[in-house]
């Protein structure tokens, strides 16, 4: 039996690299659909705002164990989507996430004051112009806080993976309490030190970017 | 659609959006067609697969497994708004050595998984406590430390002069939160506990993980029947059952959010409830 500590270091690093690298992957992929859904949110076009208010309803109100039982078991079980289970958590994080990731940008655009891009057209500026010197800016900055909150739940989401088969770090603590069980709690606050950082580390990226695209009012 | 991107249109964009909405309306019903076809060719619309939903038993058994997660999450909401109460209490405390640690546990339990937390209480506590009660003191734990921001922000959001008046009127501070503040407070926070309820209940699914009772682990038994052997209905119906509860409870409480406002109260908006 091997010693517990550098034990413990081991497998939290491991489970750790698979943790960040299931956040990176769908906080990439739910940003994408997240843009493209809250673009069809805004767009003058009945059908895609319906279809981008749908998708929110139905991914945001179905616990994410429901879509990863869809994503895992449901799914491969008629021959879609037979990746790895890395691949089947990326895709049920990934729709899941991009439901919050819409929502925090439209209410971001949604706080910019129609005056402002009243103003940018009555002085001429065409869509284009309008958009990307008056309104995104104001709307990048009220988008920061919300898009941080929903990065931080998507990284703390990621523990669901370790139920379906992906050894990621939340993996750890019953593979630790297997070979340690005297340890629990050690490993316990090993681990939950582990997703401290990782949130710590995300909401300070955002508050350092918040106060650098802060403008004094 | 929002006002800040356009112009009341003129005829010819009116036109565009038209031909637009045909295009957008014809891909969208393709899209949709495609996926039934998949679902077609796939053998998943089928008697097979959905009639065991109208049979008694399996109808019987999914009510009873939605008691269970209902019952999970209403228990776990109660004990979660006491204990939210006792931490935002202790952390609005002028008291540095209650303040502190009442910050340190709120932020603990807000950084941690959920998972990971009602993991360590089932594999610690599992024995005593039966996979009901570690779902529950998890969710109450999580839930109570969200819920402790937003009654602090609720607080705050009364304005200064009541409480200066209670002061004035030679009330101490237990008095003046208790008989000016919360009251006050509870309206203004309403839309943020609903929405919380909606977080709470879509997280009772977990337990599914440790094997406590509910509605994912009676509907897991359905498709691992090799009879049945459907586990794609399953899901869906599962995503359908929570879909319609929690879309109710977000819209009572967006409701009650906007007629707050349009009355011009304070209000802790349903943002204010943990995202996802």
């Amino acid at each position: 039996m091997p010693d517990y500590l550098p034990e413990l270091v081991d497998r939290l690093l491991d489970g750790f690299l698979v943790t960040l690298r299931l956040l990176a992957l769908s906080g990439l992929l739910a940003t994408v659909i997240g843009t493209v859904l809250a673009a069809m949110r805004v767009s003058p076009i009945a059908p895609l705002r319906a279809f981008g208010t749908s998708y929110v309803n139905v991914f945001r109100n179905t616990p994410l164990v429901v879509l990863f039982l869809i994503a895992v078991v449901g799914l491969p079980a008629v021959g879609i989507l037979q990746g790895s289970f890395f691949s089947r958590a990326v895709a049920a994080l990934s729709v899941y996430t991009a439901a919050f990731v819409c929502e925090s940008l439209r209410s971001g655009i949604n706080t910019v004051d129609p005056g402002q891009a009243e103003a940018a057209r009555s002085i001429g500026m065409t869509f284009g112009k309008s958009l990307r010197i008056v309104v995104l800016p104001q709307a990048f900055r009220a988008v920061i806080p919300p898009l941080a909150s929903v990065y931080i739940a998507l990284a703390k989401n990621t523990s669901v993976a370790s139920a379906f088969g992906v050894t990621e770090a939340t993996y750890q603590l019953s593979n630790l309490n297997r070979d340690f069980p005297d340890e629990l709690y050690l490993s316990f606050l090993g681990i939950a030190l582990g997703y401290i950082v990782i949130v710590a580390v995300i909401s300070g990226t955002a508050n350092r970017l918040e106060r650098r695209v802060a403008v004094g009012r | 659609m929002t006002a800040v991107l356009f112009d009341v249109p003129g005829p010819r964009a009116r036109r565009r959006h038209l031909i637009g909405t045909v295009v957008a309306g014809l891909a969208l019903a393709a899209l949709a067609g495609w996926v039934l076809w998949v679902l077609w060719d796939k053998e998943q619309i089928t008697p097979e697969q959905w009639e065991p939903f109208t049979e008694p038993n399996i109808v019987n058994l999914l009510f009873e497994g939605l008691v269970d997660t209902l019952t999970a999450a209403a228990v776990a909401i109660a004990l979660a708004v006491a204990l939210g109460a006792v931490f935002a209490s202790g952390r609005l405390s002028d008291h540095a050595g209650i303040r502190w640690p009442s910050i340190v546990v709120i932020e603990f339990f807000r950084a941690v998984p959920l998972l990971l937390l009602i993991f360590f209480l089932f594999l610690g506590f599992g024995g005593p406590l039966g996979t009901f009660w570690a779902l529950v003191l998890g969710l109450m734990l999580y839930n109570g430390s969200v819920l402790a921001e937003i009654f602090r922000a609720g607080i705050l959001s009364v304005p200064r002069g009541q409480s200066e008046a209670g002061y004035a009127i030679g009330m101490r501070k237990s008095q003046v939160m208790r008989q000016i503040l919360a009251p006050q407070a509870v309206r203004s926070m309403l839309p943020a506990i609903i929405s919380q309820c909606v977080v709470a209940l879509k997280d009772t699914a977990l337990g599914f993980i440790i094997g406590a009772p509910g509605i994912v682990r009676d509907a897991e038994r359905i498709y691992i029947a090799p009879q049945y052997n459907n586990p794609l209905a399953v899901g869906i119906v599962l995503a359908a059952i929570f879909i319609i509860i929690n879309y109710s409870l977000s819209r009572l409480a967006t409701n009650l959010e906007s007629r707050m406002r349009r009355e011009g109260r304070a209000v802790i908006g349903t943002e204010a409830a943990a995202e996802g």
